[in-house]
């Protein structure tokens, strides 16, 4: 392995049997180049997938009332299920084990003015925990606070785009709108990463709300988010209870699905993950399947290879050559051709695929990339398996008497 | 320097086999210069092939060297070939790849030799066949006369003790061949032993002793008055 002479030997061979260390070479290395890349593409449509789905907070629940599909305790089917804060205050007594944040909301639209300035905008009455929940990021100010529920304060919080909308360059903070027949201050500016939508809501604080249409204590959703050390299963559990909880306390039927509506964002983020996971497996079967028609491109070229040299290898043999000499001659140029364009085309791989970053986002690939190890067992496993490929002919070639192989003209 | 004893070959061909061999008894001494004749079928390149160990007998003793060659590993064989035998072939069997001087050095190569004494020994066999300066062409640069000289310098590159060429001069016009069998006889005068099989009678009369084969057996083994190939060039 470590002969000098045969290196040089080797290195003749290659020298001057350009066509086939190119064929062979160049074999390996675009296996290789292509695996990588597009695996490299597997994993940049991974994390588009990701940004889309994987924003909000995942330890949440949303719930919603719905119509009854069934009579109960003397109610009939088709009663609208309602939420107030009683709800609200009943679930944090009952669930405080579970509960992290709990914030209702309340979705009005209305018209807003500033000085000659004026739109319909979506409001939302909530708590101070719907900042987590939502992951609303202020970027002046401050957002709703207890305080603000508990003395039902005219204090808003507006989207980004609604302070440009309405302020244009002007500082938004402290400034009064209009909204409805009252004035409401701004105490901050918030954005959200999911999109331009959630920039042109306006939070207010959800018992002022409740001021404004009469003091009454009506609630459009609940959104609870839950401990996230919980876990998959725990939340489950949590989920199960609060159904059971609410329905007993708005007389639903327990087997009615239809009165209230939970929406458990683990349980989503679940689906997500496991589509997320037929991606990889489908990123995996490709890069398999490129790896394997490597591999037979590789086999089919040793075949050739040795094919033409059986006369040379012949000749060899009746020279003084031994059979063990002749494979190992065979096997050690083949190694040596696959490794180094193996690394090659790995390189190549590689280096494209860190160059591509955000260009090809149109296309739903993110920041492709492949992790060194993948790499460099694929190009391992293609190199391991062009000395398989080249062992066998190389073999029967070394087996053949010497004079059979001379008569092959 | 050979000795075979009731040497016997068949080759399966499909379900019959064919006895090519049929009990063949030689001694050849040590600086013989001796040539195989028959027919196309005779089992002369049979006999050759067995006696150059690319092929092995089914029965018989053959003794080469004072070496019973028998029951050969592939490895054993290979290293045997290396050193004691040197081949000239009829189609040359040169590595089209490899120059003259590269195709000389090959069995140097085999023998374990250093890369400095490979090229040294081989440019002296060159320069001993008249090839000196085509030392750096490919045998496709060369002529078949040329091939066949460097094929026998390749030969002689190894120092064997006997020295196999079959039908040497079959691929060659007459002139050249007579060239071949010139330096083929030089050769032998310095003492190596040399067997040449071939089916030209002129050919063979070129050597110092004619043995003829016809259907496996020897029927004819007599020493001839040479013809010097040197005075017909």
């Amino acid at each position: 392995m470590f002969n000098r002479d045969r290196w040089q030997e080797i290195f003749e061979t290659i020298r001057k049997n350009r066509l086939r260390t190119f064929l062979s070479g160049f074999t390996v290395a675009l296996g290789i180049f292509i695996f990588i890349v597009l695996f490299g593409f597997g994993n940049g449509l991974k994390n588009t997938f990701k940004q889309f789905f994987l924003d909000d907070a995942t330890n949440t629940l949303w719930v919603n009332p719905g119509k009854t599909s069934k009579p109960y305790r003397g109610f009939k089917a088709n009663r609208r299920i309602e939420f107030d804060n009683s709800d609200l205050d009943d679930i944090k007594a009952n669930f405080k084990f579970f509960l992290e944040g709990i914030t209702p909301r309340i979705n009005r639209s209305v018209g807003v003015r500033y000085s000659g300035e004026s739109d319909n905008y979506n409001t939302r009455g909530v708590a101070p925990d719907h900042q987590y929940i939502e992951k609303t990021l202020i970027m002046s100010g401050r957002f709703i606070n207890q305080d603000d529920i508990d003395k039902k304060t005219k204090n808003i919080v507006i989207g980004r785009l609604v302070a440009k909308d309405l302020f244009k360059k002007e500082e938004p903070i402290g400034k009064y709108l209009e909204i409805g027949s009252s004035a409401f201050k701004v105490v901050g500016v918030f954005q959200d990463q999911s999109g331009d939508r959630e920039e042109r809501f306006i939070y207010m604080p959800y018992t002022t709300q409740q001021l404004i249409e009469k003091n009454n204590d009506n609630i459009n959703s609940i959104i609870i988010s839950f401990r996230p050390e919980l876990g998959y299963t725990s939340a489950l559990v949590f989920e199960k209870q609060l159904r059971l909880f609410l329905k007993n306390k708005k007389s639903i039927d327990p087997r009615d699905n239809n009165g209230i509506r939970i929406r458990n964002v683990a349980d989503q983020i679940r689906q997500n993950q496991q589509f997320a996971s037929v991606l990889q497996m489908i990123v995996a079967f490709v890069g398999i399947g490129t790896l394997i028609a490597g591999i037979i491109g590789i086999s089919n070229i040793m075949v050739f290879v040795v094919k033409e040299r059986t006369k040379e290898l012949g000749v060899r043999k009746a020279l003084g050559a031994t059979p063990k000499s002749v494979i190992g001659m065979v096997l050690q140029e083949s190694i040596f051709i696959t490794t180094l364009s193996g690394i090659t085309g790995m390189i190549f791989g590689i280096a494209l695929l860190s160059n591509i970053g955000n260009r090809l986002e149109e296309f739903f690939i993110i920041d492709p990339y492949i992790e060194n190890s993948t790499a460099i067992v694929a190009t391992v496993l293609l190199i391991l398996f062009g000395a398989v490929a080249g062992y066998i002919p190389a073999k029967r070639a070394a087996s053949i008497k010497p004079i059979v192989a001379l008569r092959d003209e | 320097m050979i000795s075979i004893k009731n040497l016997h070959k068949s080759y399966k061909i499909g379900d019959s086999s064919l006895h090519v061999l049929k009990g063949i008894d030689l001694n050849i001494k040590k600086g013989e210069l001796v040539a195989i004749m028959g027919s196309s079928g005779s089992g002369k390149s049979t006999l050759l092939n067995i006696l150059g160990m690319l092929d092995l007998a089914d029965e018989g003793e053959y003794l080469l060297d004072n070496v019973l060659i028998e029951g050969l590993t592939e490895t054993t064989a290979a290293n045997y070939r290396n050193k004691f035998l040197g081949f000239i072939f009829q189609s040359f069997n040169l590595i089209n790849y490899k120059n003259a001087l590269e195709n000389v050095a090959l069995p140097l190569y085999y023998q374990g030799l250093g890369r400095k004494i490979r090229q040294v020994k081989a440019l002296g066999y060159l320069e001993k066949v008249g090839l000196k300066d085509w030392a750096t062409h490919l045998p496709s640069e060369l002529s078949g006369g040329q091939k066949q000289r460097v094929a026998i310098a390749r030969a002689m590159a190894s120092e064997p003790k006997v020295l196999l060429a079959d039908e040497p001069t079959g691929a060659l016009d007459s002139k050249t061949s007579t060239e071949v069998m010139s330096l083929i006889q030089q050769i032998n005068s310095e003492g190596k032993t040399i067997l040449v099989v071939t089916h030209e009678l002129d050919i063979a009369n070129m050597c110092k002793r004619i043995v003829k084969l016809k259907d496996g057996v020897i029927v004819d083994d007599q020493k001839v008055d040479q013809v010097i190939a040197e005075n017909h060039v």
